[in-house]
């Protein structure tokens, strides 16, 4: 019994990680190769597809673009979420519970409905093809989540912590920076990771307000798929690299990845 | 919930964030309200048109195909992810080292693009040069899912299933470590079976994640797109054309705004509405 446990999450693995095995694989194989025979590693065994994305601009800016705009979005949307989530975990006032209702709305918009209007909305304010604007498109989602989990982490903190700093003679703002956030670094550190994932992984808002200059990494493969043909290893070596920062982000928060899955609230 | 002070200038901390969504969600939401009641030819020309998209959107098959696809779709993966996932969390390590292998390794599939997740199950899929395709059809079926509806719907559920499975487990997981070790011994000591600890102590104890794993699951499957788009194409025929997908072409491939505009309503409206029953139920769970 005690062994036959570990075989579904062995299983549950193994199937993970056999779609990104291929991918990988394919990324060191020539076209070639890939399109005349079937071979579970690489015979011919090359790096050129990565060669190819490290010297040419267009395909390593992506990874810039998209790099610059998750990080300003990450910091725009943790900054301005902290001060609403400490409202909403300690105080009551006028339409608190609709506003979090509200806020939460955000997070259930589909992309593909404001695809249209958002391209619309940046170019009028000059905006289109910047990192800034993807950048605050994306709060549009992250936002919301940003504030529901530090909501769940500061509703953890009980209110006497508070308290004694101000008998203590703290102002608020010496209490929120110097011993409010250290006490929930944890949630911060969580709502930035999540920030960072959503923002990362989507692509049709990021596609539709980028041209050129901008341009993320996800929307320079699809353009590749499209126009060169069927340069397979090099999509498959585009992709494996964009797995790159999501892994080493995971490592940070590993110890902390189940609570904030769970919003806090467990 | 129940001890907060009531501070009305707490407006001021929430002012920001009101904000900054408020930019980005009415101004676009105003846009396509402004487009679904009227009529274009372009040159920015508008004509009154009342209500007239949306009974279009509303009696034509089309839509009801996709609303129906899409529905079909979210209850399917639901169905198996919600249980798979509690599954691999009740039986997945529960501390030390091999607990966190566990944890980075299933939130991997979390952080990769939604159009690498595509294009990599594209690669993995495919009858002459994929793995899974490889595997199918040496066991004997004729597998493609390129041409066969219901290979297609059979490789983006399993897509779907390897891309969000783990956010269940993950959810279950931090769920179950909040029981505390006193439950199981006095479990232990009534000689309670695996199944009543399961039934009375570890479900209850879940309930609350479970239903955020239901809410984010339900809303992210209705709103998917990037994945099957980059998949399938919607396709064979319109065999798995979501309602995104299905909105993205109308908009942005006919360009007929104000049949998108309507139905875009619409399709909001239904995630919200479905959505306010979970958010309701969840705050039920959460007072109690």
């Amino acid at each position: 019994m005690r062994k036959a446990i570990w075989l579904a999450p062995t299983l549950y693995i193994l199937f993970l990680v056999l779609p990104i095995y291929w991918l990988l694989n394919m990324s060191f194989k020539t076209t070639n190769e890939i399109l005349s025979v079937f071979t579970l590693w690489p015979q011919e065994f090359t790096l050129d597809n990565y060669v190819k994305i490290f010297t040419d601009p267009t395909w390593y800016n992506g990874y810039f673009n998209s790099i610059t705009y998750v990080l300003i979005n990450t910091s725009i949307s943790v900054t301005v979420a902290l001060p609403a989530a400490y409202a909403f975990s300690r105080y009551r006032f006028l339409g608190d519970k609709h506003l979090f209702f509200w806020l939460l709305t955000n997070r259930m918009a589909p992309p593909a409905v404001f695809a249209l209007p958002f391209f619309q909305l940046y170019s009028a304010v000059n905006l289109f093809d910047t990192h800034i604007a993807v950048a605050l498109a994306h709060t549009l989602f992250n936002i919301p989540l940003a504030v529901w989990i530090l909501e769940g982490f500061m509703s953890g903190v009980p209110k006497q912590l508070d308290e004694t700093a101000y008998v203590d003679g703290y102002s608020f703002w010496r209490f929120f920076l110097r011993i409010f956030l250290p006490t929930i670094a944890a949630g911060i550190g969580v709502a930035a990771f999540f920030c960072f994932m959503f923002s990362w992984v989507e692509l049709l808002l990021a596609k539709t307000l980028t041209s050129v200059a901008a341009k993320p990494i996800a929307a320079t493969m699809t353009r590749t798929a499209s126009t060169a043909g069927y340069e397979l290893g090099l999509l498959a070596a585009a992709g494996s690299l964009t797995i790159v920062p999501g892994a080493f982000v995971i490592y940070f928060v590993r110890n902390y990845i189940a609570k904030g899955f769970a919003l806090g609230r467990v | 919930m129940t001890n907060k002070t009531a501070y009305p200038k707490a407006w001021l901390f929430v002012l920001p964030v009101v904000a900054l969504v408020a930019f980005n969600a009415l101004i676009p939401l105003m846009t396509v309200v402004n487009y679904s009641v009227q009529e274009t030819f372009g040159n920015n020309v508008f004509f009154w048109e009342g209500v007239k998209w949306f009974e279009q959107v509303l009696n034509s098959e089309r839509f009801h195909a996709s609303l129906l696809r899409q529905l079909a779709f979210t209850g399917i993966i639901l169905a198996i992810e919600i249980p798979l996932g509690i599954a691999i969390a009740l039986t997945m390590p529960t501390r030390g080292f091999w607990a966190s292998v566990c944890l980075v390794l299933m939130a991997l599939p979390l952080l990769i693009p939604w159009n690498v997740v595509g294009a990599m199950w594209n690669i993995f899929a495919l009858p002459e040069i994929g793995l899974l395709g490889q595997i199918i059809n040496g066991m004997g079926f004729d597998y493609n899912f390129t041409q066969q509806p219901i290979a297609a719907w059979f490789t983006t559920i399993l897509m779907d299933v390897w891309h969000w499975t783990s956010l269940v487990v993950l959810l279950a997981y931090a769920g179950l470590r909040s029981i505390p070790d006193a439950y199981y011994q006095a479990a232990k000591i009534d000689g309670a079976s695996g199944w009543a600890v399961f039934r009375y102590i570890q479900l209850p104890k879940m309930k609350r994640v479970l239903t955020i794993a239901i809410l984010l699951r339900f809303m992210d499957s209705f709103m998917i797109y990037t994945e099957p788009f980059v998949l399938t194409g919607g396709g064979p025929g319109n065999a798995t054309t979501f309602l995104s997908i299905d909105l993205v072409k109308i908009a942005l491939g006919q360009f007929d705004l104000g049949p998108a505009a309507a139905m875009s309503l619409i399709y909001f409206l239904i995630v919200l509405l479905l959505s306010w029953v979970f958010y309701t139920l969840m705050m039920r769970t959460e007072e109690q």
